[in-house]
């Protein structure tokens, strides 16, 4: 099931050359090729109207406006490079707020794979009740994006919260866990890294399709667990770790809810949880900076495009593909 | 290879320790929806000492339009969302899945490169583009989108799913007649419910929580959806209020739980096949 992951890195990596299977009809075009090519951009019209009235369209504009000051209410004025060398020279918010994303990404994403691993680990055998512990760690995921958690999390690591009412008996020391500069983006790591279910659910079918024989054969070898763990599990895991360690950054880098409501709309305390989006969302919709804005998107992009592309490079060192030894 | 009962057991305590830890917080705050509020800041405990419903009488009136109003916004919105999604998802699918056609590889491509695209990078053309079609405070900017396309992971997990349909049953139905479109209608769309089952449910949630889309495009407080009245309420009472901002999350959570219960099988296959995100 979970193959389909490798192939579409796969495809990616080739730059999509090998999407689809090569079509035998391909050459002679007959009278009913012709009536299926129609066909096919019949069935295909509304996502083609989509792509270019809300993806192509929107993409190409918004990079035109990244070059202008906008308000929204009078026409856009070109202003060159103007909006760029203002965010990468004179906006300290602008980088406070790259600062706290990579932060949060940077300690979100590899926790979130770890614990995702870990019990997916756990979770691969024959244990009885098996389903109603995935069904229990992956509800999290499920929910954790809504306005509802992000409420409950404002009051749980409150100056009141639950957990101060933990710790204050313990004679641990308690803050107010949210507005406390210090400690405000850790709520948020902790609520990132709480959904682990949905790489848990990849990494749990990846485990199924890694050949038992490779297991026996080892315990017949004498391996033992810890060397099968790092040198079976590990190495025919890598491309799902791989694709979800690409998805889980691109989804962690634009992660906007949580630091919204728990912050009130600030990114506050003393910017403290100011994510990248955040303060999109600021210049665009408080302060009417579309220009500035379209080029804060654009440069989100090419932030997002250069980490996929620096790990695809680096997967080539560590990502195992099983089919390329057989070439 | 057979376990001592020893380890499984202390298999068993662990996954239950880590289930209770990662659940607390979410029934902590359920058992908390029907505390009075003096005992919230209390009371650790799940099973609260005394209980009242008076949480859910005060908060569903506390924005002067019910909550009913609010969670009708929602399930409509989210209705569309799904018809739009899995009807266009799985027309897409379909041509990618079973067609020839010109360009299929590059517009393939195109299609899965839209998949990593952050959204941001359109929202304020698309911001403007409804602003000029006089669509700002209304559900329009919402729903109408998906039904061009419904989104690339949707399509990406139809063609997955179509592509294991065994072509035979295609060849038969041409051979008995039957063009594209009735191959699609009475063989390919019931084959794919499954697959369509995921997108339904998947498409409900994620427009159901899609907090930022509803924030830009909504202010009116009578077309306010859940998200949007929680957040009201809570910018309205701060954190005076935990008991009643309590019971109307739990209440915007049920949808989620519901389907999560109902179509738990669909989630996770949707998840290992196709990746999406939860």
């Amino acid at each position: 099931m979970v193959h389909w992951a490798q192939r579409t890195v796969r495809t990616l990596r080739r730059n999509g050359r090998d999407g689809v299977a090569p079509s035998p009809r391909r050459d002679h075009r007959s009278r009913r090729a012709r009536l299926e090519n129609r066909v096919a951009y019949i069935f295909l019209a509304p996502w083609l109207i989509g792509m270019v009235v809300f993806a192509i369209g929107p993409m190409l504009i918004s990079l035109y406006l990244s070059f202008t000051r906008y308000d929204l209410f009078t026409e856009p004025v070109w202003t060159g490079l103007d909006n760029y060398t203002r965010m990468f020279f004179r906006d300290t918010r602008w980088r406070t707020s790259l600062e706290v994303t990579s932060a949060f990404v940077f300690w979100t994403v590899p926790l979130r794979l770890v614990f995702a691993l870990g019990v997916a680990m756990v979770l691969n055998r024959a244990l009885r009740g098996v389903s109603l512990y995935r069904a229990i760690y992956y509800l999290p995921s499920l929910l954790g994006g809504s306005v509802a958690i992000a409420i409950l999390w404002r009051q749980v690591f409150g100056s009141q919260g639950l957990l101060n009412q933990v710790l204050a008996p313990l004679g641990l020391p308690t803050t107010s866990w949210i507005a406390n500069p210090d400690t405000a983006l850790s709520t948020l790591i902790i609520l990132g890294v709480w959904q682990f279910g949905s790489p848990m659910i990849i990494f749990l079918a990846g485990l199924k399709q890694i050949p038992k024989e490779l297991y026996e054969a080892a315990n017949i070898d004498g391996a033992s667990k810890l060397a099968m763990f790092f040198r079976i599990t590990v190495p025919l895991l890598t491309p799902i770790i791989f694709f979800n360690l690409i998805m889980q950054m691109i989804s962690s880098f634009q992660s906007f809810t949580p630091a919204f409501i728990i912050s009130g709309g600030s990114g506050g305390p003393a910017n403290s949880t100011l994510f990248y989006t955040l303060y999109l969302y600021q210049q665009a919709f408080s302060s009417f900076r579309m220009g500035y804005a379209s080029a804060l998107a654009w440069t989100l992009v090419l932030i997002i495009a250069l980490f996929t592309v620096v790990n695809f490079v680096a997967s080539r060192y560590w990502v195992f593909y099983q089919d390329e030894g057989k070439k | 290879m057979k376990r001592a009962p020893r380890t499984t057991w202390l298999i068993h305590l662990g996954l239950a320790a880590g289930a209770i830890l990662m659940l607390y917080p979410l029934l902590w705050m359920i058992s908390s929806s029907f505390k009075p509020p003096s005992l919230i800041f209390r009371d650790l405990g799940l099973w609260p000492s005394a209980t009242t419903l008076d949480n859910y009488r005060y908060g569903w009136t506390a924005l002067n339009i019910p909550f009913s109003r609010f969670f009708l916004n929602s399930f409509l919105i989210s209705s569309l969302s799904v018809i739009g999604t899995v009807i266009s998802a799985s027309f897409t699918a379909y041509a990618f899945a079973r067609l020839e056609f010109r360009f299929k590889r590059p517009l393939f491509a195109l299609m899965l490169m839209t998949l990593m695209l952050p959204g941001h990078v359109t929202l304020i053309p698309q911001y403007v583009l409804f602003l000029r079609l006089d669509w700002i405070n209304t559900f329009y900017p919402l729903w109408v989108p998906s039904f061009f396309g419904g989104g690339a992971f949707f399509i990406f997990l139809n063609v997955q799913f179509i592509r294991s349909i065994p072509r035979e049953l295609d060849e038969v139905a041409e051979v008995d007649g039957a063009n594209h479109f009735q191959v699609y209608w009475r063989i390919i769309f019931p084959l794919s419910l499954p697959a369509l089952i995921t997108t339904a449910v998947f498409a409900f949630l994620w427009s159901w929580d899609d907090f930022f889309s509803q924030l830009l495009y909504i202010s009116d407080i009578r077309l306010h959806t859940v998200p949007l009245a929680l957040r009201a309420f809570l910018d309205s009472s701060g954190e005076s209020s935990f008991g009643p901002l309590f019971a109307m999350s739990t209440l915007s959570l049920i949808p989620v739980f519901v389907l999560f219960v109902l179509a738990q099988r669909f989630l996770v296959q949707g998840i290992a096949t196709s990746g999406v995100k939860g």
